[in-house]
């Protein structure tokens, strides 16, 4: 199980920074999140472990976000891009429309599609960190890619930012 | 069942916030999350018995899981734990009903309380801070205990129920996972903490006093 976590470490770490924002917050919830995942892991019943983790990981950001203690999304999704961005992209990156619109879809609208389209996690392993049917993933990535898509039925990532 | 097949359009999206996070899961992954994962297993081993010691409790049927878990847990190392277990719920009920005299020494004088029972014990005691659970600390008194002497803090809430906190020089080097034990209505959580052993006691049950038992033993080990 040791080096199987260490595998899942580099995708909650990235997942943690799109939720945080900086990296110290963001490896703290990771660490918080292993933490509980070793505590528990008589409960972990052998099956899809990166499931279980993110399902940790996420369950300890909606603990941070009912206590008022997360930051604002958008906030803290600049703040992610901004990290490993080149310096020179910075004032577009800060602009960038993709973020804006991703840091104004709902919560569970924005963690399914960061789960599928950034982790690679499947429909299924999506609907179990969420706690929803498959169904409901299906709908919230639906309506996401909906909203990113906007009007202009153009991704936002095509279009110059002016 | 297969993801479908996205439209172009969707694609794009997708492979925007790729590009936009992605590398952030290439990045070196810091030392203390690794070690975090490789963390020698005392807490897992606490959490362990005393969701073990939930499940027998709650279930004769799957009693054979706390039974491995106790199997698990390493030997007293001479002392008889769950003897010093019921001296220190004694000791708690004895002093916890005491209007004018629970402790001998009281808590403005803290400094004094902890250097006077570290010196007679032998091993350094200090009662961790609960006031973030509701519990400030009365004082302290020095108990005769099976194998020495023991010290014994006490602690209020606001609205005067009490706990006490047990500690004792142990002889021998080892740790145990907490135990609990229910005499009568007294509650108690023990456990063996490398040199010292320790017992939290309160009019309470196990549910009520697990947390802070928790709360103790991860303040006491800084």
């Amino acid at each position: 199980m040791r080096d199987a976590l260490v595998a899942q470490l580099p995708g909650l770490r990235r997942y943690a920074r799109t939720l945080c924002g900086d990296a110290t917050r963001a490896d703290d919830l990771v660490q918080d999140c292993i933490a509980r995942a070793l505590e528990r892991d008589h409960l972990w019943q052998g099956g899809n472990l990166r499931a279980w983790l993110f399902t940790i990981l996420h369950n300890l950001h909606l603990n941070a976000v009912r206590a008022g203690r997360a930051r604002p999304a958008h906030e803290a999704l600049v703040e992610a891009a901004l990290s490993i961005a080149p310096a020179d992209q910075h004032e577009r990156l800060a602009a960038r429309e993709v973020l804006a619109r991703l840091g104004d879809l709902p919560d569970d609208q924005r963690a399914a599609l960061m789960l599928v389209a950034v982790e690679g996690l499947s429909y299924e392993e999506v609907a179990a960190v969420q706690g929803v049917p498959v169904g409901t993933v299906m709908s919230r990535l639906s309506r996401a890619r909906a909203r990113l898509r906007s009007d202009s039925g153009e991704p936002p990532g095509l279009r110059r930012v002016k | 069942m297969s993801e479908p097949v996205l439209p172009p359009g969707d694609r794009a999206i997708d492979a925007e916030l790729q590009a936009l996070f992605g590398p952030i899961g290439d990045e070196p992954v810091p030392a203390r999350l690794i070690a975090a994962v490789d963390r020698p297993s005392r807490r897992r081993l606490m959490w362990r018995t005393a969701a073990g010691l939930a499940v027998f409790l709650v279930g004769g049927g799957l009693g054979w899981l706390a039974h491995g878990q106790y199997q698990a847990s390493r030997p007293d190392d001479g002392m008889h734990l769950a003897t010093l277990a019921r001296g220190a719920a004694l000791a708690h009920r004895v002093f916890a009903v005491e209007v004018r005299h629970p402790v001998e020494v009281p808590a403005s004088d803290e400094g004094h309380l902890v250097s006077w029972l570290s010196r007679r014990l032998g091993v350094p005691v200090r009662p961790p801070p609960l006031g973030d659970l509701g519990y400030h600390l009365v004082g302290g008194r020095l108990l005769p205990g099976q194998h020495g002497p023991a010290a014994q803090f006490m602690y209020e809430t606001a609205t005067g129920d009490r706990l006490t906190l047990y500690a004792t020089a142990a002889t021998g080097t080892t740790e145990t996972a907490f135990r609990f034990l229910q005499d009568g209505e007294t509650a108690v959580f023990y456990w063996l903490d490398r040199d010292v052993a320790y017992a939290l006691i309160g009019a309470t049950d196990r549910a009520r006093l697990l947390p802070v038992a928790q709360k103790v033993y991860e303040r006491l080990e800084r």
